[in-house]
Parts: structure tokens; C-alpha cells; sequence
């Protein structure tokens, strides 16, 4: 299967000399959410706004759904929605002018049935005849998205949908992109948010500095990396750890009743069987097990730290 | 060719036209009306006729240009400029929409919001002064190339700005000293042969020559001159668009 975004040693040198993007290479696939999660500053909005045609690459290539995005790119334009990062609309007009402008723009003859289709679906319906001013934060937000899907795209990119929006709102967005994802829209998000990759992402790019560190399928990238740590609750409290078990280096908290053993799931021998043996031939008796895997956060600390 | 683009630019130009329509129209209509007041009645009324025309009648032309021209370069520069400030230029750029389209949008609208001041001043003067029009086929002809390219001009100077004082500098600091020296209140005949000279450098008095003639068939110029005169600044205009896009200038990074 190709990919629906193909992107090829893309490079970014601003005027100033600020280097951008350094070679980043990125294929996305039809039907995806992909998270691209990285720190302020790493080049996500840059990337995007390649892909859209807000900034000129310095070198490189990308290909939407089979069309360059310089020399054909009104086809690729067409397949694409954005919602910038920032909130820009037309402050004196009216919700569904401008979602009914930005159809136009993107070359669709009217289509009221299918606006208003749009706006019901981001509870937008009721303001529709109201000036942009007038509305919260997060409407405003809803407005973006509802501009981005008036064309009906293929792709939508959502640079940071959730900064600074409250937490319902957030699950509310997350909603409109599973419902989007169900429809077959590719979705690309950037976040700095990494529950919200861990929450609705199938695959997730980690990008800093400019580069793509490391793109992976996000449950995978989970078990793959993901350390997990085991809570054992003891029956009785102990004062200190019996010497035969030194070599797991547990750790002993909770006033001596709760032991922590951390193993890494990708290693051949996790050392639960052995430790459990183990711990009943010290002459422990257990109350209670409970794991925990490391989230996305853990991961990503991890990778860009280096 | 993205025709619903341009719709879409273009009467998405005009809503905010009709959402302030009366300060777009009152302004110019009563400051007409003050030249009017001053020029054509105070003190026209004691002035000797230019070329046949009563002095009341004679401004009428250059009032039009001086209100036209001002309101082409502030109309398109704000269309443009607007976008950028608030940032909504993002959508225009990322849209399957050709630089053309874009700039028919704009420019298209700003022309027709100036077309229209300038026949509402043109009406407006019926009622001070009697004026007769010989060639009304040119004087509207002349009217709506002056409207285009100087929204030309205006959509440059849009995406020049960086600020509101830049984008209000080139209209009140360029465009209006050029139009009143530019023989709208007078015939550039009645200057020193020095200054006859100098004021030929000034484009608009071509401009307002040409269009002086289709009301009063008395040119400073030659009609052909003033044609030529439009269509170079036009062109000069078109070129230096075509350089913003080409290189994004101001718009991409």
C-alpha cells in the first residue's frame, strides 16, 4: 500500500539561519492517526506547514495521495484540512459564512445540507448566525475544525487541538477525531500533550530538534520500551529484605509490606517466575500482585533526554 | 481555474463592505460635499472658467480621482492586510487557489467597492454643480481602470505593511499629495512652464487628464497618453504581485 503522505529528506532553513528540519523522512498511512508528539520548538508546525504549503521547503520532497505538493498542488491541496495552532478567524463573522467561505475556497460548489451537517456534529448549529467574537475559546476551536472539514478532506492536521482547552472540551475533540477516524479521514495530530497521544493516536512520531527520532505503532512502542513494575504486597511486614533475594534488587516501601520489582518486558527472562518462587521459599506470603507499565510520558522523557 | 475560489474571496470582500456600509459610503459622499461647498460654490463662484467649464464643474473629475484612488489603495490594502494581522491568511495559502485567483478575489473586490464610492460621488455632484459628460462610455472605462490597478497598487502595499501606520503611509503621505498636485483642482496649463513640466512626472495627472476629457473632451494630455499611462502602471503593478508570490515575500517564511 502507498502511503496517503510521503515525506522525503525535507529540510527547513529559515532566513535567520535557524535550521528547522534536518532531513526528515515520514510516510503516513490512509486511515491513521498519527501523533507527532515533541517539545516547543522541535519543528512539528514547521512540518506541517510544509505539508500545506505555508512554508517552502529548503530541499527534499513530499507527495499527498500521489501528488507533489509544489507542482500539482491543487490536487494535493485539495485532499488536505487544517486547523492551525492558533486561533485565527474573522472576528465580525458570522460561524457559518465563514465555514461556507472557506468551502468555496477549497473549490465546492454550496452544499447547505452538508454544512449544516458539520456544525450539528461540532454543536455548532445553534451559533451559526453568531459574530466569531462572541464566542469561547473552545468554539472558536470547533470553528477551526468545522472550516477544516467543510471540503471534505482525506487528511486532517491538527496542529495542537487541545492547547488550552478544558478537559471536557479535550474529551470532546477527541470524540470528533475518533468519529473523523471511523469515517476514514487520516488524521495528523501535534501535541506536546502526551495523554492525548497515548489516548487517541494509533502511531506516534517522536520529534525534537528538528529530526524524527523515532516513529512507531503506539501499543508496540509501549511494550517494546516500556518498562513495567511489579507491586508486591505482602501479607506481613518485613524489616528488610531477606539476602537470598538480594539479586532482584527490590525495593521495600509502605512500611515494610509492599515490595517493587522492575523488569523490562523486552528482555528474554522478565525474572517473575523465578522471583515469586523465591519469595515463598524466603517464607513471604503475598496479599496481593499489581503491575504497571510506564506511559508514553516515561518514553518520551527517555528519548529526548539523549 | 478555481472559480468558486474567487467567489468565495470576493463576496466574502464584499460582506465586510455591507457590514460597514454606511461609514464606507457617508465618508466620502460628505467630504465630496464639502469640496463641493468650498471649491465649487465659496470659491468657485468667483473664480473665471477653465477651458469653457465653470470651476464647480471642472473639479468634478479630479474629486472623483482624489476619492477614487485613495479608496482603492485603503480598500484592497486593508483586504489584504487583514488576513495577515489576524492570521486567517492561512487559509487562502494552503487552498487549492492560484496566486491569480487569489489576487482577482481581492483586488476585484476592493475595485468594486471604489467603482461604486466613485459613481455615488459622481451623483453626489449633480445636485452642486451641472456636469456634463461627453464620452460616458470612456469616463466609466477610465473609472474602472483606475479602480483596478490602483487596488493593484493597494494589495502591494498590503502585503508590504507590517504595521496599520505603514499601511496608512502610503495613502495619505503619496496618493493625495500626488492627486492635488495632479491638476484635480486645476489645469496643469494654468502652471509655470517649469512646474507644466515637472507635474508630467506626476502619473496622475494622466490619470486625471483622461478622465477630465471623457466629461469636458479638453485633455492637459493626450488621451492615448493617459491609456498608456494606465496600462504601464497596471503592468509595473501585475510584475511586482507576481514577484511577491513567486518568491512569498512577506506571506511564506
Amino acid at each position: 500500500m502507498d502511503p496517503i503522505i510521503s515525506v522525503t529528506a525535507l529540510e527547513k532553513t529559515y532566513r535567520s539561519g535557524q535550521q528547522a528540519l534536518k532531513g526528515v523522512c515520514l510516510q503516513i498511512w490512509s486511515g491513521e492517526i498519527l501523533a507527532l508528539l515533541g517539545p516547543n520548538g522541535a519543528g512539528k508546525t514547521t512540518l506541517i506547514s510544509m505539508i500545506c504549503g505555508l512554508t517552502s521547503p529548503t530541499a527534499g520532497q513530499i507527495i499527498v495521495g500521489g501528488y507533489d505538493i509544489i507542482s500539482d498542488y491543487r490536487a494535493a491541496r485539495s485532499l488536505i484540512g487544517l486547523v492551525p495552532q492558533e486561533v485565527a478567524l474573522e472576528p465580525f463573522e458570522k460561524v457559518i459564512h465563514t465555514v461556507k467561505f472557506s468551502r468555496g475556497l477549497f473549490g465546492h460548489p454550496p452544499d447547505a445540507a452538508y454544512v449544516e451537517k458539520i456544525l450539528r456534529q461540532l454543536s455548532l448549529w445553534d451559533k451559526r448566525n453568531t459574530p466569531i467574537k462572541e464566542l469561547s475559546g473552545g468554539m472558536k476551536r470547533r470553528v477551526l475544525i468545522a472550516k477544516a472539514l467543510s471540503h471534505q478532506p482525506k487528511i486532517l492536521f491538527l496542529d495542537e487541538p487541545t492547547a488550552g482547552v478544558d478537559v471536557e472540551l479535550r474529551k470532546d475533540m477527541w470524540d470528533v477525531v475518533g468519529r473523523l477516524k471511523a469515517s476514514g479521514v487520516t488524521i495528523v495530530l501535534t501535541t506536546h500533550y502526551i495523554e492525548e497521544a497515548e489516548a487517541i493516536a494509533d502511531r506516534v512520531g517522536i520529534i525534537a530538534d528538528g529530526a524524527i527520532l523515532l516513529v512507531e505503532d503506539k501499543d508496540k512502542m509501549m511494550a517494546q520500551m516500556g518498562i513495567k513494575e511489579l507491586y508486591i504486597e505482602l501479607q506481613k511486614p518485613i524489616k528488610a529484605i531477606p539476602p537470598a533475594l538480594a539479586s532482584y534488587d527490590l525495593r521495600l516501601a509502605e512500611n515494610g509490606s509492599r515490595l517493587t520489582y522492575v523488569y523490562d518486558t523486552k528482555a528474554e527472562r522478565t525474572g517473575i517466575t523465578g522471583l515469586l518462587s523465591d519469595l515463598s521459599a524466603a517464607g513471604l506470603t503475598l496479599r496481593d500482585l499489581q503491575t504497571s507499565q510506564s506511559s508514553l510520558e516515561d518514553i518520551f522523557v527517555d528519548l529526548v533526554k539523549d | 481555474m478555481n472559480i468558486h475560489a474567487i467567489q468565495a474571496i470576493y463576496f466574502f470582500e464584499m460582506a465586510r463592505t455591507f457590514r460597514t456600509l454606511l461609514q464606507s459610503i457617508i465618508s466620502p459622499v460628505i467630504s465630496t460635499a464639502l469640496y463641493f461647498v468650498v471649491f465649487g460654490s465659496a470659491i468657485g463662484s468667483r473664480m473665471v472658467s477653465i477651458e469653457g467649464v465653470t470651476y464647480g464643474a471642472f473639479i468634478v473629475p479630479g474629486l472623483i480621482m482624489l476619492t477614487v484612488l485613495v479608496q482603492s489603495v485603503t480598500n484592497a490594502s486593508f483586504g489584504i492586510y487583514f488576513p495577515k494581522f489576524i492570521g486567517t491568511i492561512y487559509e487562502p495559502l494552503s487552498a487549492p487557489v492560484s496566486y491569480f485567483e487569489i489576487v482577482v478575489g481581492y483586488v476585484g473586490a476592493a475595485a468594486t467597492k471604489s467603482f461604486v464610492i466613485g459613481l455615488i460621488i459622481l451623483a453626489t455632484s449633480f445636485l452642486f454643480v451641472p456636469v456634463q459628460i461627453a464620452h460616458p462610455f470612456w469616463m466609466l472605462g477610465f473609472l474602472l481602470l483606475t479602480c483596478l490597478s490602483f487596488s493593484l497598487l493597494g494589495f502591494i502595499i498590503g502585503i508590504w505593511a507590517r504595521n496599520f501606520e505603514q499601511l496608512n503611509l502610503v495613502p495619505s503621505l503619496i496618493i493625495t499629495p500626488l492627486v492635488f498636485l495632479g491638476g484635480s483642482f486645476y489645469s496643469i496649463s494654468m502652471l509655470p512652464p517649469f512646474w507644466q513640466t515637472a507635474t508630467l512626472f506626476n502619473p496622475i495627472v494622466y490619470l486625471v487628464s483622461g478622465f477630465r476629457w471623457s466629461f469636458f473632451d479638453t485633455a492637459d494630455v493626450a488621451v492615448s497618453y493617459s491609456l498608456v499611462a494606465i496600462f504601464v502602471f497596471s503592468i509595473l503593478c501585475i510584475s511586482v504581485i507576481s514577484w511577491i508570490f513567486k518568491t512569498g515575500y512577506r506571506l511564506k517564511s
